[in-house]
Formats: structure tokens, C-alpha cells, sequence
């Protein structure tokens, strides 16, 4: 039991698979703009992923070799096709707001990743709790991500008001580089700098031992 | 024409505005060398893919392109996704059979990189934004050609900062990943003063 | 061997190399993701039409909400709604042949048997074509006009930008201008869609005392009745409206339709 827990909470802060292993970031940054845009993509991630390491781990002994990445691709596709009709379908707005990125998460490398890796050689449950965690892993850092670029691009949560604009009388000016690109790079270069120097030991070896104090000393 | 190249190449970069592509971007940016073949490879696969996955919407998918058979009322858009990544798949198959047959030289640098450019996001991305913008075809094949060029842009600067980078004294927690995403960052920050650009 | 469960452990059990399996196998996979598909997507396609209807009509709603009065006018002429008709752009007169709830103005806008291309040089909104016919939607009362709605598209800086624009009676005032889709950079461009920004319109003259299109995004305050503030950091996407409005009034847009009504009324 505690083992199983260990599938889903590893890879939530320890071994995260983009903080650690750059795994997925592709279709997860651009929708980080606001805090409900990146909690609707984390729920249509870990679903997909739950779901599709569950049915490749289901018919994992009977994939010819052969075939094996084109069959992973083919259920995954279906299931981000039917995720993203079933939020056309129910959550209309959300999905006009997430445009194409629902959709990439098929090249997303953490589900293709997972299956390869995991799903292939486990049995269904275990697979689908490896999922679900890397789904979480994924959805924290989506979600803080999120929460940072919403809460001082535009000094609102979900929406609601939370810092008063100085436009609506208040002390706060909304940083208008949170809205834009460049400033998601530069929280997840901070977030794994602050991982890396709580948990030192993924800290990476420099690839040049140098000379200068810290090399000598 | 010209203002979609130009946009596509630098105010709305796949690689640095749409964050496209970024885990081939940060994994093959080591050496410049690689950078640039991989970056000419995807410049090709885009420019080759857009237009083809724009015919196969148009032909085959939206409504209305079985018409001429009777069925007017069909509309296959919803499996453009798997129609594309199937596209995308077989023309770099073909693509990689075609340059080892005709130019082993060429075969020799770039067909390492084309099957990972097979599961680039960059690629599937430029083919949904076609689909999103409505481009006509030949729109099409000026937006996967630009969209390569930028994204080839982009991972060509980063690798060439990268290089100089290995040599500097980086605090522990951020050598490796956590630079490299500042340092996109800033490249990210600098394409954006392209946005004034007048095409 | 006939029955088909022991064929079925029997094709389970070959090696996953043997070619039959790999064959099987494939199909099996593709079809039961597209029966998957078919069957989500067909479920499905009412809901998120559904959806669009709604959200059309909200829109329409809310531009109708946003008109100070316009409310007690429908009331009082005793309509719910508008009137919609459908406009051959080029001549300027009703297709009343043609019933506009069954014409799709995004599709036909692409279509090669509906559409036409605009000219370059006068193509400001940067639309390359448009649909040869437009719907327009009406405030009558007793046979007088009391407003216009009028479909208007054109590209921002990175998008399409479509709005509706409502004309008063005199069909040179600006009742309101409605934003209804953009995809322009959030935070800055997309402050188009921003009430406070929609509210300076309202008031301004389209056209100037010759006739002459005058309505124009200005960078900074706009000063006068044909002038409206810019957006600092969105010079692009707020041009992009004002050339927008300039193409749709203008003589390949809506302007033959707006000379025939200012002559002849409706």
C-alpha cells in the first residue's frame, strides 16, 4: 500500500516530471494566463493520462512490438479528441480560451513518455496511479504557474478581484509582463532553482569543472 | 503573404511565444551544430506538413468535401487530429526514405533528428493554428515555412548562448535546466520587441 | 473451432510478431477509437451547438443591454428582437428570397461560391475576402428605422477581430460598438473587449459633414466626433478596429447598402 502511494506522490514534488525531467511543458505554459485556463488543463492531462496508461497497461502483452508507438498514439489521440469535445460540449469557454492546446497534448512527451515507459510493463492499477501522480506532478506546477502570472498580471484568482487595481482606486498595478510569454519561462527557471536547492541532489553536475573559487575550494 | 512570414517568424515565434517544441528546445541545444540541423529539419518537416495536412482538410475532412458523393452533411473535422499526426508521420518517414535514397549527405545530418521531430509539438502546433487562422493553401505553405524559420531562429540563438554558458560560474540549483529557462526567457523577452515590427 | 470465443483465445494467443496479430491488432485498436469518436462526436455536436446559438445570442443581448433606452423602445413598439435581413453587399438591396437564419456569414466569408475577393488596395481590415452577402439586423418601428446592427470583421494584430456595430437612425451616429471574438495579446490588445473601451464609442460620427468616412483610432485622447482613444501598448490592434469600421462603411463594405437606406429608407 505505502508503495502505491509512493507511484502517486513521487512524482509530485521529487521526481516532477517538468521540473526534473522537461517533460510536457510544451502545451502546459501557453495556458497558464490564467488560473482557471491551467486547472482545466491539468484535469484534461491527468484524465488522458490515467486513462490512457489504464488501457495501453490493459493490452500491454498484446501489442505487436511492431506497431507498439502507433497504437499508443492512436489511443491517446481518441481520448484528447473525446476530452476535448466532452469541454466543447460543457465547459464552452474554457475551451474556446484554451484554443489548440488541448489538442497538443497528444505530442505531449509526459503521456507518450508514461506509456512507453510505464504502462507497457505494469499492470493496470499501478499504471494508473503512476498516471494520476505525474498528473498531479504536472498540475502543481500548471497551477502555481497559474496562480502567480493571474494574480499579478491581472490581481484576480478564478476571476474574482483579489489584489484592488489602482485603476479601480486600490495600490495595485498589474504587471503586464506576467501576461505575456517571456515571464512563464522565468517562474519555471525560479521554481527549479528553489526544488533544486531544497532537494540538492537533483541539482545537475556541471558538465566543466572550473577553476574559480567554488571548483578550488 | 509577407505578413504572415514575418509574423510567424517573429512576433508569434511557435517556439518562444506559443512555448512550442520546448522539450526538443531544451534537449537538443547543447552544441550549436546540432541546434542547426535539427533546427533546417524542422524548417523542412513545417514547410512540408502545413500545406499537406491543409489539403487533407480540405479535401477530406471539413463539410461539405464529400459533397461531389452525395454526402454534403459530413463533417470529419473532428479527427483532423489523428489525420494530422498520421500526415505528420508519414511524411517524415518519407521524407527520411527519400534523403537517404537521393542526398546521403544530407541524409547523413539531418535524418537523425527527423523522428523526433515526428512527436515535436512545434509541428502538430502549426498545423492546428492553420486550421484555427483558416489559411488558404498557399498561405499555408508560407505559414509552415516561417513557423520552421522562427523556431529554427529561436533554438539556433539559444544553443549559441547555451555554449557560452557551460563556461560560467552558475549558482548550484540553477546549472543546467534552471538556466535554461532564463535564459529562453530573455530570448523570449527580446523576440517581443519585435512585436512594434511593421510587416 | 467454429465457435467464435475459442477463435478469439486462439488469435490472443499467437506471438505478438506473427502477422495475422499485428493486422488484427491494428484494426481492432482503429476501430474501436472511431467507434469511440463517431459516438462522442455525433452525442455530443447538439450541446456545443448549442453553445455557439447561445453564445451568439448573448452577445447580441448584452450589445442590445449596452444601448441606454433601447429596452423601453422594444417594449413600446411591443417587438422582442431584432429583425434580420440579408444584403447583397455589392448592390445594396435585400435578399428577401433567402431566409437568414439558414446563411452562415463565418462560413460563406471563405467559401469560394460565396465570397469575393477584396482588392488590395482597398483592402484596410486586411480580410483578403469577404461573403458577397451579409445579414443586417434592424430596430423598426412602424415602418421607421430606429437602429442597425451591422456584422463587421477585420484583422488585429494577431487575430480576426469580430464586432457589431449599431448605427442610430441618422446612419451616421454610433449607438454602440460590440466586440464579439478576438484572440489578441491578453492584457494588452485584448483590452478591446474592455466595456470602458467599448463605452468611447457611443456618440461619434462616422461620416463628416461632406460624406467623407471620418471615424478613426487615434493614438492618445481623441479629440473631436470622428476620433476615438487608442489603446497605449495596442497601437496595432486598436488601428486594426478603426480600420475595420473604415473598410465596412466604405464602398466595397456596407456603404452602396447605407447610400440606398439614406435615400430610399427601408
Amino acid at each position: 500500500m505505502l508503495s502505491r502511494l509512493r507511484t502517486v506522490t513521487g512524482p509530485i514534488i521529487a521526481n516532477n516530471p517538468i521540473t526534473l525531467q522537461i517533460l510536457g511543458i510544451c502545451s502546459a505554459l501557453a495556458v497558464t494566463t490564467s488560473l482557471s485556463t491551467a486547472l482545466t488543463m491539468s484535469a484534461a492531462l491527468t484524465v488522458v493520462l490515467c486513462l490512457s496508461s489504464g488501457i495501453i497497461s490493459l493490452i500491454r502483452h498484446h501489442i505487436p512490438p511492431v506497431i507498439r508507438l502507433i497504437v499508443q498514439i492512436i489511443i491517446i489521440a481518441s481520448l484528447v479528441i473525446v476530452i476535448d469535445e466532452f469541454l466543447r460540449a460543457f465547459a464552452f469557454e474554457i475551451s474556446r480560451q484554451l484554443s489548440i492546446f488541448v489538442g497538443l497534448i497528444v505530442t505531449n512527451c509526459l503521456v507518450l513518455g508514461r506509456a512507453e515507459s510505464f504502462a507497457m510493463h505494469n499492470p493496470p492499477l499501478p499504471a494508473v496511479l503512476d498516471g494520476l501522480g505525474n498528473g498531479l506532478g504536472y498540475s502543481a506546477v500548471l497551477i502555481l504557474v497559474g496562480t502567480i502570472r493571474e494574480l499579478l498580471g491581472a490581481g484576480t484568482l478564478l476571476g474574482y478581484p483579489m489584489l484592488p487595481l489602482a485603476a479601480e482606486g486600490g495600490w495595485f498595478e498589474p504587471l503586464g509582463l506576467m501576461q505575456l510569454a517571456p515571464s512563464a519561462f522565468f517562474i519555471i527557471g525560479f521554481l527549479i532553482w528553489a526544488i533544486r536547492t531544497r532537494w540538492a541532489a537533483q541539482v545537475e553536475p556541471p558538465k566543466f569543472a572550473l577553476k574559480t573559487r567554488r571548483a578550488v575550494r | 503573404m509577407t505578413e504572415i512570414l514575418v509574423t510567424s517568424i517573429f512576433q508569434q515565434n511557435l517556439a518562444l511565444s506559443f512555448f512550442l517544441g520546448i522539450c526538443t528546445f531544451l534537449a537538443v541545444s547543447e552544441r550549436f551544430e546540432t541546434a542547426v540541423g535539427l533546427g533546417l529539419a524542422l524548417i523542412v518537416v513545417q514547410t512540408i506538413t502545413v500545406p499537406a495536412n491543409n489539403l487533407i482538410l480540405n479535401g477530406l475532412l471539413v463539410e461539405g468535401a464529400w459533397a461531389w458523393l452525395g454526402l454534403p452533411d459530413v463533417n470529419l473535422t473532428f479527427v483532423s487530429l489523428i489525420a494530422f499526426i498520421g500526415v505528420i508521420a508519414a511524411m517524415v518517414q518519407i521524407l527520411e526514405m527519400t534523403l537517404d535514397r537521393f542526398a546521403p549527405a544530407l541524409y547523413r545530418a539531418l535524418g537523425i533528428f527527423l523522428p523526433l521531430i515526428t512527436v515535436n509539438c512545434a509541428v502538430l502546433g502549426g498545423s492546428l493554428f492553420m486550421v484555427e487562422r483558416q489559411y488558404s493553401f498557399s498561405e499555408s505553405v508560407v505559414y509552415g515555412f516561417g513557423g520552421g524559420v522562427g523556431w529554427a531562429l529561436a533554438i539556433v540563438s539559444f544553443a549559441a548562448i547555451r555554449e557560452r554558458l557551460k563556461y560560467s560560474d552558475i549558482p548550484e540549483g540553477l546549472q543546467g535546466l534552471g538556466s535554461a529557462f532564463l535564459v529562453t526567457g530573455l530570448i523570449s523577452l527580446g523576440f517581443s520587441a519585435f512585436a512594434r515590427l511593421e510587416p | 473451432m467454429a465457435d467464435p470465443l475459442s477463435l478469439w483465445r486462439g488469435f490472443l494467443a499467437r506471438p505478438n510478431d506473427d502477422r495475422l496479430k499485428v493486422f488484427g491488432m491494428a484494426m481492432m485498436v482503429s476501430l474501436v477509437c472511431a467507434v469511440t469518436l463517431s459516438t462522442t462526436s455525433v452525442l455530443l455536436r447538439p450541446y456545443q451547438e448549442a453553445h455557439l446559438e447561445a453564445e451568439r445570442r448573448a452577445q447580441m443581448e448584452a450589445m442590445l443591454d449596452r444601448l441606454p433606452g433601447l429596452r423601453d423602445l422594444m417594449e413600446e413598439a411591443g417587438v422582442d428582437g431584432l429583425t434580420t435581413r440579408l444584403v447583397d453587399l455589392e448592390t445594396g438591396v435585400f435578399l428577401l428570397d433567402m431566409d437568414p437564419a439558414e446563411f452562415d456569414a463565418r462560413a460563406a466569408a471563405t467559401d469560394p461560391e460565396l465570397s469575393a475577393a477584396i482588392p488590395a488596395e482597398v483592402d484596410i481590415a486586411g480580410l483578403r475576402t469577404r461573403a458577397r452577402i451579409a445579414p443586417v439586423h434592424f430596430l423598426e418601428r412602424d415602418g421607421a428605422l430606429h437602429l442597425i446592427v451591422l456584422p463587421v470583421s477585420g484583422a488585429g494584430y494577431q487575430s480576426t477581430i469580430h464586432a457589431m456595430l449599431a448605427l442610430e437612425a441618422d446612419l451616421r451616429t454610433i449607438a454602440a460598438l460590440t466586440i464579439l471574438e478576438q484572440g489578441e495579446t491578453p492584457g494588452l490588445g485584448s483590452r478591446i473587449e474592455d466595456p470602458a473601451w467599448q463605452a468611447l464609442w457611443p456618440g461619434k460620427q462616422i461620416t463628416d459633414e461632406s460624406g467623407q468616412i471620418a471615424i478613426a483610432v487615434v493614438r492618445g485622447p481623441g479629440t473631436g466626433p470622428y476620433e476615438v482613444d487608442g489603446i497605449t501598448g495596442a497601437t496595432q490592434t486598436a488601428t486594426g478596429v478603426g480600420n475595420m469600421l473604415r473598410y465596412w462603411l466604405g464602398d466595397h463594405g456596407f456603404g452602396p447598402f447605407l447610400d440606398r437606406l439614406r435615400q430610399g429608407g427601408l
